[in-house]
């Protein structure tokens, strides 16, 4: 129950990370499962449907309910921490971004066993993804699924901004704000501008599927290749969403292992923005083969390519920040340290890719695969692993094991290159992706084989990463305030885990690297920016739980609402939208309630803060 | 840390309350980064119209379709009812309450005369035209944009209802004015996209 109210950043930034880390498995599972479907040619182990649902489900998983909510979970348990706020702008908000997240995944996973999973990929190119190709409910699933836990994110990406605009403590302006707390106020700003357009583009396809709308119907007038640019258009910078937090993590765990501060931190402040602006001028780069024809294509193929100039620039400032300083190879430095020539491997084909002429040999061929498993695993998924083992101690007052960490490490990491190495030359060979099966004697036998070996070592990482938090979590919770010793941030000056109210005091920043700048002038901790005094604290609410059942309710209802049912009752309730209406009143109602009886929070009193 | 009550029972209300606490101006500042995203919503929802306007897959074009008279007197309903959220935000900044409460009421009146009209513009072209939403993809263009905007403004009908309902329960405090305030933002925005529409769809469906 308490979980289910809680309105804590801390405790929401554990509920990602359990409801991610339970996505991010059953994606890994189908991972897995696709991997030995394709361990040898003309396997018959799935057949073209399942396979097709597999891909699709993993693929929209892993991106939306997988490592989106992990990050929201670092950026929840560290944001506030970081600009020494005392919770995030909109706490009641926070637990409704996560609720409806929640549903929204829940509902789509539900696919798998209503009749059907969404079979269309995950980019759901219509016609595919239209009722002529994909009959059941599969992308419908699809569609309302994601939109709920798409408004999630959303929400999630409005408090952000605004907690890191007006929650910063005394003294840190924006140039003093740690790189990670930079990487979170770019990528909500993303959040809000390319979500809206997915929001658009699931609506239209709904709309399609549901109520025979002719948006990507030609036979109506409608033209597919729309959805293509509305669905690029916030699908690539949605991966500037994935991988700009990573930076973020490295930017923070490699000056703090190296002893040094960030090289370049300005120049890395304007990359990030630099990086955001030019992800929204690109999309088309994924449409070379649509035929825009040629000046669009090269357009797209040069501003595309631009990007690599920004991120070459953080690349280089990582390395100089490692140079010279005393390095020491912490698992989570281990992490930072294997992201670095990992993803930019993924940059290099992305090059490769941005060049049109060459793309449309490379299209829909495991080269692709490769390339954005390079970007996402190599980069987001090393990313995430240096930042929880990183924070592990902050967010549960426990340290992780360096052994079993280093163990994840290596296994993960090796069997990583395994599985997407041999890839590129799989897709340059012309082993197309998302097929099911292949011929023998193609070459492809033996360097599959070598890829679905690797897929199963990432899964022993995996299950050793879970192993370590298993008996991580028997042990006492004794982790210090700065377990790490070279903290410079100012998560590490208060206990782990931190109290509700984070700081007893609001610190007073002095400049960037805060805690750092204290310790070398030889204080032992932040100068309070205020005194003691009673903590105002937003009470505990059940309400935000309720409007996403509510809306969980209504997508299953106008899901549902064309259908015919054996029992009567069933297609009277559904038919005439009565589900629907009852999943919206339980919404609407919460909302009102919500605004008829105010909640006025309570305080803990200063004899309570002295009495720890 | 004093709670908004506290500040507001003292007798000093501030002149502008929907900024006096820090919660409050969270609230106006998060409402203009959700009307960033609405822009985005609306923006695409408009590329769409425009790329598929002229597909009307033999249904009836918008030149055939739209009546403009009826048109301009919905589009003059909801400029009005913004000129009235803005003497309502006035009242309040003078701490007018009773003044307030009227201008409110008068903008959601309005409101609905403006819903009113629109669902019967709707439902005429629905059974006399022939023009539903699966007719062609330009009527599935346009029943999607002007009535996502419909639904905006029957959103807005409700909750600035609400807070008329709050404003007499619990007066004006420093709790209520943010959402009086933010409410009225709303109003206007939507009142801004209709003009996107009452030209980009209507004038131009008109034209050619
Ligand atoms: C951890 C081990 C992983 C393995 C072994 C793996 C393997 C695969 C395979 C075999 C495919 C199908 C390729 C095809 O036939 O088109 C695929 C597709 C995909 N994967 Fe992964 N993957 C892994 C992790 C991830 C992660 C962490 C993400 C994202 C965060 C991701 C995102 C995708 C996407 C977007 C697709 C495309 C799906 C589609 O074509 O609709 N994968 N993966
Ligand atoms: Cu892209």
């Amino acid at each position: 129950m308490d979980w289910i109210t809680t309105v804590d950043h801390k405790k929401i930034a554990i509920l990602y990370l359990w409801a991610g880390g339970l996505f991010f498995g059953i994606g890994g599972l189908e991972a897995i499962l696709i991997r030995i479907q394709l361990i040898k040619p003309m396997n018959t182990f799935l057949d073209a449907q399942t396979f097709n649902e597999l891909i699709t489900m993993h693929g929209t998983t892993m991106i939306f309910l997988g490592v989106m909510p992990v990050i929201f979970a670092l950026m929840n348990a560290v944001i506030p921490l970081q600009i020494g706020a005392r919770d995030v702008a909109f706490p009641f908000l926070n637990s409704l971004g996560f609720w409806t997240f929640l549903f929204g995944g829940l509902l789509l996973n539900l696919s798998w066993v209503m009749g059907g999973a969404p079979d269309a990929g995950w980019t759901a190119y219509t016609p595919l993804s239209g009722k002529g190709y994909s009959a059941t409910h599969g992308v419908d699933f699809y569609t309302i699924g994601l939109q709920i836990a798409g408004l999630g994110t959303l929400i999630g990406g409005i408090n952000f901004l605004a907690t890191i605009i007006t929650m910063r403590a005394p003294g840190m302006s924006f140039m003093r704000m740690p790189m990670f707390a930079w990487a979170t106020f770019i990528t909500s700003a993303i959040i809000l501008f390319a979500f809206p357009a997915v929001t658009v583009g699931l609506v239209l396809l709904t709309f399609d599927r549901i109520l025979d709308a002719n948006f990507f119907n030609v036979a109506g007038g409608g033209n597919p290749v729309l959805w293509q640019h509305i669905f690029w258009i916030f699908g690539h910078p949605e991966v500037y969403i994935l991988i700009l937090p990573a930076f973020g993590i490295i930017s923070e765990v490699i000056p703090t292992f190296s002893r040094k501060r960030l090289f370049g931190y300005s120049s890395m402040v304007f990359a990030t923005i630099l990086i955001a602006f030019l992800g929204f001028m690109v999309w088309a780069h994924h449409m070379f083969t649509t035929g825009l024809g040629p000046v669009a294509n090269a357009l797209f193929s040069v501003s595309t390519m631009l990007i690599a100039v920004p991120t070459g620039i953080k690349i280089f400032n990582w390395l100089f920040t490692m140079w010279g300083g005393q390095v020491r190879f912490t698992t989570p430095n281990l992490f930072a340290a294997g992201f670095i020539p990992t993803f930019t491997m993924g940059g290099v084909t992305g090059v490769m890719l941005a060049s049109a002429p060459a793309d449309f040999q490379f299209h829909d061929t495991y080269f692709v695969v490769a390339h954005f498993h390079y970007v996402i695993v190599g980069g987001l998924v090393l990313g995430l692993f240096a930042g929880l083992h990183y924070w592990w101690p902050k967010m549960f007052g426990r340290m992780l094991s360096e052994t079993l960490g280093k163990w994840t490490f290596w296994t993960f990491i090796i069997g990583f290159h395994l599985t997407f190495f041999v890839q590129h030359f799989l897709g340059l060979m012309g082993m197309q992706r998302r097929v099911f099966t292949y011929l023998p004697n193609q070459q492809f036998d033996t360097l599959n084989l070598v890829s679905t070996v690797g897929a199963f070592l990432m899964g022993v990482g995996m299950i050793i990463f879970l192993v370590n938090v298993f008996l991580t979590s028997r042990r006492p919770a004794d982790a210090p305030e700065d377990p790490w010793e070279d903290g410079r941030t100012l998560e590490w000056t208060i206990p782990s885990p931190p109290p509700e109210y984070n700081f007893k005091q609001t610190p007073l920043v002095r400049g960037l690297d805060a805690f750092w700048k204290e310790k070398m002038a030889g204080h032992k901790g932040m100068t309070p920016a205020e005194p003691v005094g009673p903590i105002h604290m937003p009470s505990a609410t059940i309400l935000p739980f309720l409007m996403s059942v509510g809306i969980f309710i209504a997508g299953l209802g106008f899901m549902f609402s064309r259908d015919e049912f054996s029992s009567s009752i069933m297609s009277f309730l559904f038919n005439n939208y009565i589900v629907t209406a009852l999943g919206l009143l339980i919404t609407f109602g919460s909302m009102l309630m919500r605004s008829l009886f105010d909640d006025h929070g309570w305080h803990i009193e200063p004899e309570e803060l002295e009495g720890r | 840390m004093t709670t908004a009550h506290a500040e507001a029972a003292d007798g000093t209300f501030p002149h502008e309350p929907e900024k006096a606490t820090l919660e409050g101006r969270n609230k106006v500042l998060a409402f203009w980064l959700f009307l960033g995203g609405e822009a985005v919503l609306f923006g695409t929802l408009f590329a769409t119209f425009l790329a598929l306007r002229n597909q009307t897959n033999e249904g009836p074009s918008a030149a055939e379709l739209f009546h403009l008279p009826l048109v301009a007197a919905a589009t003059l309903l909801l400029l009005v009812s913004s000129l009235t959220s803005v003497f309502a935000i006035q009242a309040m900044h003078r701490g007018n309450v009773a003044q307030l409460r009227n201008w409110l009421l008068v903008t959601v009146l309005l409101g609905l005369a403006f819903l009113i009209l629109e669902i019967y513009e709707f439902s005429v072209y629905v059974r006399h035209e022939e023009f539903g939403m699966t007719t062609s993809a330009f009527s599935s263009a346009f029943y999607t944009l002007v009535g996502f905007h419909g639904a905006h403004v029957a959103f807005g009908i409700l909750w600035i209802a609400v807070l008329i309902g709050q404003l007499l329960h619990k007066g004006l405090t420093v709790v209520t004015a943010p959402k009086i305030y933010v409410s009225a933002m709303y109003w206007h925005f939507i009142d801004v996209v209709w003009v996107f529409i009452f030209t980009v769809v209507y004038l131009l469906g008109k034209v050619g």
